[in-house]
């Protein structure tokens, strides 16, 4: 996607302006440099994400740098549930995107985080080796049910029930009655995705958005749909640069940000 | 241990790193003990998945400790004793598994004992046996990454040891497997037994590689650490008190076994 | 002639080329300094370094020659080291049998026979001990008896006495010569302790820098030093006589008075650095002190070796300062003084 500079600026300070005009202040500012009534924001913003959300963060994350010199932006991409106990635990951070509401309600119940907003929801793909081992076969027409796609015998990676993923796969394999058909329950998606690579286990449920790129064949399946998580956001209640967080999450409801979601194979909330 | 200097003052410059080591050793530790929700011990020690995954922590650790044992001393016997050209590469070669990070470890264990690997895809067309996702799978992967201290640990010890005996062996009419058996087994058997502990706890502790090359599945492939840390996931109390368990099992497994070690040492 | 050996050894900076041959029943001594390459030679000899040239052939059979290597444990053969290296994990009874075992001797067979030589070196009854439990001097009879246990046609001794005390060398040097004089194989002594080749060998090989400098009877070594370092080492004046408590009374006529205990048929042995030569005779403490005339002397670097005639044959060193303010000279009449401390005595 390429969009045009000029574009680009115009879309960001009219962002830029509306989160201005709210509630607070803009934080850690130095001064008036971009003139007008553009708010400099500076300083480190520090954003907590599920993994799954790297590379749209990532260019998120550079759009804001760019348009605020003084401002750095700061990641930590990981297990939702990794993030949410590192939270509680009392880790220092601006914002955090969860990849589904149940870690968000940890960190909420700790009295860190007020309302979240949804942003995105990710649906499960049935993914299998490039040589597909197992001769998975998608029916000719419509959406197939992961039962269709599911041989007896076949060699199944999902995630563990205690991480989002897992928790979305318990769900669609009790739609279809399979719950007894996973092989290896992982501590995370990319632990799925490592075995699907490697091609040592015939499929894996993994994430759309982690076979967007097509270098991982992938089924869709009708009960994804019914089981899909759905990616919160929020800024946390003790932001040290509260007014960067404002205007991250800001962006990433924008349009802009709705359409880089998109791009990378999310869905709406 | 040594009676001679029993109640000789420490030096100062000694003493004081030495206590703030301990401490850093044991504090950790002492905040997992006070964090712990005593109340929810029973419930916890009672669910049936956790027994299960202690049982094969348990089980899978000590048969990667046999392996390395049966591997590990005839590896640190030609480290310390053949004059081989290669030694050198090869002793950084066998201690690789202790940089290397497990997970990356468990890839390549992968790429070699998967079914889609060098010697995994020869073993599952020929006899039709797939190893990861199996207990067998969690008790290689523990090997790989324990052995190393097991090796090293034995070869100090066959270093330290005096080599004269084996002469004295030789020219008593032992041939070098003979002498190996009788004499030089028995002279660094505490090294071996220092290295056995060392290698069983990394494999009870061992993780990485265990969950990348064996998966985890509740039973089969599921170790202690396993569960520890997707307890952690969701339940941290939980996951305390599946530490603490491992703790408390581990601890008094060694605490035996020194006792019961140390009892022939003094007999000796 | 039972054992023959040429051996040529280069190891770092020692070169190595030695011919010894040992008869059924001789005891040869290889005596020389640090570094020689006498252990190199035993090591040779019991097939636990592989020579580069030459060869070994012990009772006709070859257990070295070119390209053939017998590996040490077929070799038949006892050797003793510095320390008595006894298995520590082992009894003392299961170390003295460990070579009968490992050449298939049944069990109840070998802890007889190691019962029984346990008995010949004195350490009946501690068989069960473990050696640590030893003193210095037991635990390096158990490695004589583990040794000979075996009845080997060659028995190594490989400095076997220097590890312990003075008190306890002397015990266990009169009882090895007691078990040598008994043993019907080869011996090779290894030591640079002139009194154990004395007291010990039928013969002397003397050894400097990998290379033979002198060969034979430990008396002609002492009488016709050949180098300087043979005259100091082996220069020694040695006294058959008969103990008779703490005084020897010397074959040939005269007394020495000695440290130790000493009955029946004994040799005084005296350093000729422990003989102090005066012009008039010397005042007070316990000394031997005797007459004697300077019959020759000859310059050794920096010291000269003095033949003293007289009632008791000497020799003694004096430094090339010494002699000349002495004006000592050939026939000069001097007394002659040893401290009974410096008298090392032991059995004949």
């Amino acid at each position: 996607m390429r969009v045009p500079p000029a574009f680009l600026l115009a879309s960001l300070l009219t962002l830029s302006a509306c989160g201005s005009a709210g509630d607070a202040p803009p934080g850690g500012s130095e001064g008036d440099r971009g003139g007008g009534t553009l708010p400099t924001l500076s300083g480190t913003l520090t954003v907590f994400a599920a993994a799954s959300l790297t590379d749209v963060f990532t260019d998120l994350g550079e759009q804001l740098e760019a348009q605020h010199p003084d401002l750095e932006v700061q990641f930590n991409f990981a297990g939702s549930s990794a993030l949410a106990g590192q939270l509680t635990q009392g880790a220092p951070a601006d914002v955090f995107a969860a990849a589904d509401e149940a870690q968000m309600a940890r960190v909420a119940e700790a009295g860190l985080a007020g309302d979240a907003e949804l942003f995105a929801s990710n649906r499960l793909m049935l993914a299998f080796p490039a040589d597909n081992p197992a001769g998975l076969r998608k029916p000719p027409s419509g959406i197939p049910s992961l039962g269709e796609l599911l041989p007896e015998d076949l060699t199944l990676a999902v995630c563990a029930p205690e991480v989002p993923c897992g928790a979305a796969a318990q769900e669609v394999l009790e739609q279809v009655g399979r719950t007894d058909a996973p092989d290896t329950y992982e501590e995370d998606v990319r632990g799925v995705l490592t075995k699907v690579q490697l091609g040592e286990v015939d499929a894996g449920l993994v994430y759309r958005t982690d076979v967007m790129s097509g270098e991982i064949p992938a089924f869709a399946f009708a009960e994804s749909e019914a089981a899909q998580n759905r990616y919160p956001v929020a800024v946390l209640d003790d932001a040290p640069n509260a007014a960067a967080a404002r205007a991250f999450t800001d962006l990433l409801l924008s349009e802009e940000g709705r359409r880089a979601l998109t791009d990378a194979g999310f869905f709406e909330p | 241990m040594s009676r001679s200097r029993e109640g000789a003052p420490v030096p100062a410059p000694l003493l004081v790193p030495a206590a703030i080591g301990v401490l850093f050793l044991t504090l950790p530790l002492l905040g997992l003990l006070v964090r712990t929700p005593w109340s929810q011990l029973g419930a916890q020690l009672t669910a049936p998945g956790v027994g299960q995954a202690l049982r094969l922590s348990l089980v899978s650790a000590t048969l990667a400790t046999g392996l390395s044992l049966l591997l590990g001393v005839p590896l640190a016997w030609v480290l310390a004793r053949s004059r081989a050209r290669g030694r050198t590469v090869l002793r950084a070669l066998v201690t690789v598994p202790l940089v290397l990070p497990p997970v990356v470890g468990g890839v390549a264990l992968f790429l070699v004992l998967g079914r889609q690997g060098v010697v995994g895809s020869w073993l599952d067309d020929a006899f039709g046996i797939t190893i990861p996702f199996t207990t067998t799978a969690v008790v290689i992967a523990e090997t790989f990454v324990a052995m190393p201290f097991l090796v090293i640990s034995v070869e100090g010890a066959l270093r330290a040891a005096d080599a004269r005996f084996e002469d004295v062996a030789a020219t008593l009419g032992a041939g070098r497997w003979t002498t190996f058996r009788s004499v030089t087994l028995p002279l660094v058997a505490p090294g071996i037994a220092a290295g056995a502990v060392l290698c069983w706890a990394r494999a009870l502790g061992e993780f990485g590689a265990t969950i990348t090359f064996a998966g985890n599945f509740p039973g089969t492939t599921q170790t202690m650490p396993l569960a520890v840390y997707l307890a952690l996931q969701r339940d941290p109390d939980a996951a305390i008190v599946l530490s603490v368990l491992l703790l408390g099992v581990s601890l008094a497994t060694l605490l035996l076994l020194r006792d019961r070690w140390l009892g022939r040492a003094g007999a000796a | 002639m039972s054992l023959h050996a040429s051996v040529a050894v280069r190891r770092g900076t020692l070169d190595l080329r030695l011919d010894v041959e040992v008869a059924d029943g001789e005891v040869l001594a290889v005596l020389g300094p640090n570094g020689a390459g006498k252990s190199t030679l035993l090591r040779v000899l019991a097939g636990l370094l592989p020579p580069d040239g030459g060869g070994v052939v012990v009772d006709g059979a070859t257990w070295d020659c070119d390209g053939v290597h017998l590996a040490a444990h077929r070799r038949s053969l006892g050797m003793v080291f510095q320390d008595a290296l006894l298995f520590p994990h082992l009894s003392v009874a299961d170390n003295v049998g460990f070579g009968l075992r490992t050449r298939g001797t049944a069990k109840a067979a070998a802890r007889a026979a190691a019962a029984a030589w346990l008995a010949r070196v004195g350490l009946e009854g501690m068989g069960a001990r473990r050696p640590g439990e030893l003193s210095g001097g037991q635990a390096q009879r158990a490695a004589l008896a583990r040794a000979l246990v075996g009845e080997p046609a060659l028995l190594l001794l490989d400095e076997p006495l220097s590890a312990l005390d003075a008190r306890t060398r002397l015990a266990v040097r009169a009882e090895l010569r007691r078990h040598l004089a008994d043993f019907r194989g080869s011996t090779v002594l290894v030591t640079h302790d002139p009194v154990d080749a004395m007291a010990l060998a039928d013969r002397v090989v003397v050894v400097e820098d990998g290379r033979l400098v002198q060969e034979g009877t430990p008396e002609e070594i002492a009488r016709r030093p050949r180098t300087d370092y043979v005259a100091r080492l082996v220069g020694l004046s040695l006294l058959p006589g008969t103990g008779e408590g703490r005084t020897v009374r010397v074959d040939g006529g005269g007394v020495v008075a000695v440290a130790e205990e000493a009955v029946g048929a004994v040799f005084a042995a005296v350093r000729p650095e422990s003989v102090a030569l005066y012009l008039s005779r010397p005042e007070g403490s316990p000394r031997n002190v005797w007459r004697a005339t300077v019959a020759g002397a000859t310059p050794h670097g920096g010291t000269v070796r003095c033949d003293l005639a007289g009632e008791v044959p000497l020799v003694a060193d004096v430094t090339a300062t010494a002699f000349a303010e002495l004006g000592l000279t050939v026939g000069a009449q001097v007394w002659a003084a040893v401290k009974a401390s410096e008298v090392a005595v032991y059995a004949r």
